[in-house]
Order: C-alpha cells, then structure tokens, then sequence
C-alpha cells in the first residue's frame, strides 16, 4: 500500500531521526511511504488574522499536490506540519468566499476544496494499521521502559484539528503499550514548550521547558517521547542548558514516536540516527538490553 | 493605577481593527481568567490575556501595546480550548500583533541573530517566529 508522505523541512534536516525512522518503519510494516512531489514549506504556524490569506498559499499548494496524484490522503509526522497543513486544510473545505479567493490567486494550480485528508502518523497506525496487528510486529519489546507520552500543543490544538479530543492522551498510550513500553501519565502532556519562542522570548521559553521536563521525572518517567523536532529541540537540545542553568534538577532522555517504533519492530538502529540524540538517549535504551549500536561519528 | 474611561478614552478605531482582523467579539469575555491560568507563558507576562481583553473592551489602544503580552503569547491555543466564552484569543493576540507589525515594526530582527542560534535551531522555529514576531 502506497500512502503520500508530506516530511516537511526539518524532518530532511535537523529531525532525519524521525523522518528516516518513519519511512523504514512503514516499509516493515507493508506500507509505503510516498514523498509529495515538488512538496514546499507548511508555513509553520498558521495565519490567525481573518484577512490574511497569502500565508494560507504553501499549504495549500501541498494540498493540492496531494490531490493531483489522485490520492484522498497525506501523512505527516512533524507536529507543526500537521496543525498548519490540517488548519489550512479545514479553511479551504469550510469558507467558501475565502476558497474562491485563493483558488483564483492560485489559478495555474487547479482549484481545491479540501479535497484531501492530512492524517497524522499516529491516527494512520491506529487506523490502517491497528493496535493489534503492531502488537504482533514487535520484535523487541520495549519492556520495563517507562515513557511519559508529550503531545506538544499542536497535536491537540484547536479542537477542530485535534488528533484526539484536548486533554485526552490515548492515541500515544496504546501506541507506546503495543511496542512493550509503559506509558508515564504526567500533568504536562499537553503544555506548550515555548514554541518559536526560544528565539523571541527565550527565557520564557525555557521555563515552559523547565516544568514539563520537571513533571515528567516527577512523575517517574524515564524518557519523553514525541513526534515535534521543535518540541525536540526546546526539550531535548536546549535541555543540557536548563540544567546547567539549574531550571531542572535531573536530565530526562528525549525520543521521536518514530524512534521507538523502529527499536521495537527490530529494525537496523541506522535508521534512528541516534547521533541526533542526547547521549544519555541512548545509554538508556542500552542499559535495558535493547540493541542498538550507537556510533556518535556516523554522522 | 486608577484610570478615567470616556467616550473620549475609547478608542473605537482599535476595537474595529482588532475585531476585524481576529474575527472576535472582545466584549464577550466575561473576565473568569481561565486563560491567564491555563497559559504556560503568563508568568512572563506584563498582564494576562484577562487584563488584555478588558484593556481592549475600554478600547485603550496605547496602553495594550505598551505591554509585552501579546509578543509572549506562543499562540498554544490553551486559552482557546479552556475559555467558557469561546473567545479565540490567539487571535486577538495575533490582531494585536499584527497592529504593530504591520507599521513595518519587528519585534525580533533575523540579522540580529546569532549565527549559533540559526544553525542549531530547527528550520520551523524561524519560520514561525518569523511569520509571529516580524513584518
């Protein structure tokens, strides 16, 4: 089965460990992962001004590239990819004069009316693919790993675009429960990690961080995992920081959803590049006996 | 700080503006101040979203945009699920926002960054805080 694939930029980047992981993943379990064609920027965030619809044009124009291969569907991984292609998505399917608008200012492309479905990595494995039958396709279970599940705000934010109700963590459980993991409940599963942020506000942006990261240990949870490379970056790149600033007192491993999926169905550790991770990342998966050959010059 | 509030005070061209550009009724919020509550930036705020509403109901245009609220809102959207009053916020602080911006005004400069910080930082957080925080 062929699905089309929107990676988006930083997952060809700075996040190859999700995106890789993704692909090789999929391909183990029978489907595979089809790259949009001429695909280009999501816009990141969405526009949230009633009159501007300029910045609405690149996802659109993704979009678009979906439904001219025929496809009724498009996969995407990086959080921030998902709410901005979804909400786009929404707009063009709901408001008609503002549909009209941009389908005459894009007038070589044909026109769109939200057409397509942006399906979320996590919604297709429980859709298409089912809790069970992922279950059945775990090589190494990831037993004894106690993993607290972080959705990040655009993964539940707004409603209308909710990978799952806001406030409701399943979808990552019994994800995180079919690989052979125990998922971490913690009160911090939905809260901001100081998004783009880090470079206008940093110090605020580090102390929204600080607190997820300082619930997730209190909460006993031995790694975080998610599927945003900008939650990665704030949580997991800037986290050798929040120590040293002393805004944490423990440093927690960070891992992409995809990551573990790799780990679990016995795929080549190549694929997770764990040379992007923090080293303590890896040290945790090995002291569980997991195997994984990290070589941090890989790169 | 006791404040005089007039038909004269109200700056009736803001409040358009503002509900114009975020497609929000302001004078539905009826002040609970789950928002400010619910926000993982307030504490780095000069006043939550709570006051921001209320200044922008008594239409004071000056003193809104003295404050650094709306340029800390991270636009999370944990206001917008919680609010009773199904006030989108974040779209409010975006008309805010954009106020400024749009007067050529940047509140971050990309040159001014440092080049440590552009090459370590994923490519959405520029682009989001480029399209969030500059003209």
């Amino acid at each position: 089965m062929k699905v089309s694939y929107y990676p988006g930029c930083t997952l060809k980047t700075k996040a190859k460990n999700l995106d890789d992981a993704a692909v090789a993943s999929m391909a183990a379990l029978g489907i595979e992962l089809e790259e949009l064609p001429r695909w280009n920027c999501c816009g990141a965030v969405h526009s949230l001004a009633d009159d501007d619809l300029i910045h609405q044009v690149a996802p659109v124009r993704d979009l678009i590239r979906v439904k001219e291969q025929g496809r009724d569907k498009v996969l995407t991984l990086c959080s921030m990819c998902y709410n901005s292609l979804a909400r786009a998505n929404l707009l063009m399917r709901d408001d008609e004069e503002k549909r009209e608008t941009i389908n005459l200012f894009m007038d070589e492309e044909m026109d769109y009316a939200g057409e397509v479905e942006v399906v979320h990595f996590l919604n297709f494995l429980k859709d298409e693919i089912g809790w069970d039958k992922l279950r059945d396709q775990v090589k190494v279970p990831l037993n004894g790993l106690k993993v607290a599940p972080y959705y990040g705000c655009t993964l539940q934010r707004p409603r209308d675009v909710a990978i799952e109700p806001p406030g409701r963590f399943e979808l990552m459980t019994q994800f995180l429960e079919a690989l052979g993991a125990t998922a971490v409940h913690f009160p911090a599963a939905d809260l901001c990690c100081g998004s783009y942020q880090i470079l206008g506000n940093p110090d605020a942006a580090k102390d929204a961080a600080a607190t997820i990261l300082e619930w997730a240990e209190k909460a006993g949870a031995e790694a975080l995992v998610l599927s945003c490379p900008l939650c990665e970056f704030n949580l997991g790149k800037k986290q050798g920081a929040l120590f040293e600033e002393e805004k944490i007192m423990k440093m927690i491993p960070t891992f992409y959803i995809t990551q573990l999926l790799a780990i679990a169905l016995g795929l080549n550790p190549q694929v997770c590049h764990f040379e992007l991770n923090d080293q303590a990342s890896v040290l945790l998966l090995k002291s569980k006996g997991y195997p994984i050959e990290f070589e941090r010059d890989a790169a | 700080m006791p404040i005089k509030i007039s038909p004269k005070t109200v700056d009736k061209k803001f409040l358009e503006k503002l509900e114009r550009l975020s497609g929000q009724k302001v004078h539905q919020c009826f002040q609970c101040g789950t928002c400010g509550g619910s926000c993982p930036m307030g504490e780095h705020m000069e006043a939550l979203p709570r006051k921001i509403i209320h200044m922008a109901q008594l239409g004071m245009a000056e003193e809104i945009e003295k404050l650094n609220t709306c340029w800390v809102c991270a636009a999370c959207h944990s206001c917008n699920v919680r609010c009773p009053r199904g006030v989108d916020l974040p779209r409010v602080m975006e008309a805010i926002r954009l106020m400024t911006l749009r007067k050529n005004n940047n509140y971050i400069e990309p040159s001014e960054l440092p080049a440590e910080t552009v090459k370590e930082c994923p490519q959405i957080a520029l682009v989001a805080s480029f399209r969030k925080l500059t003209s």
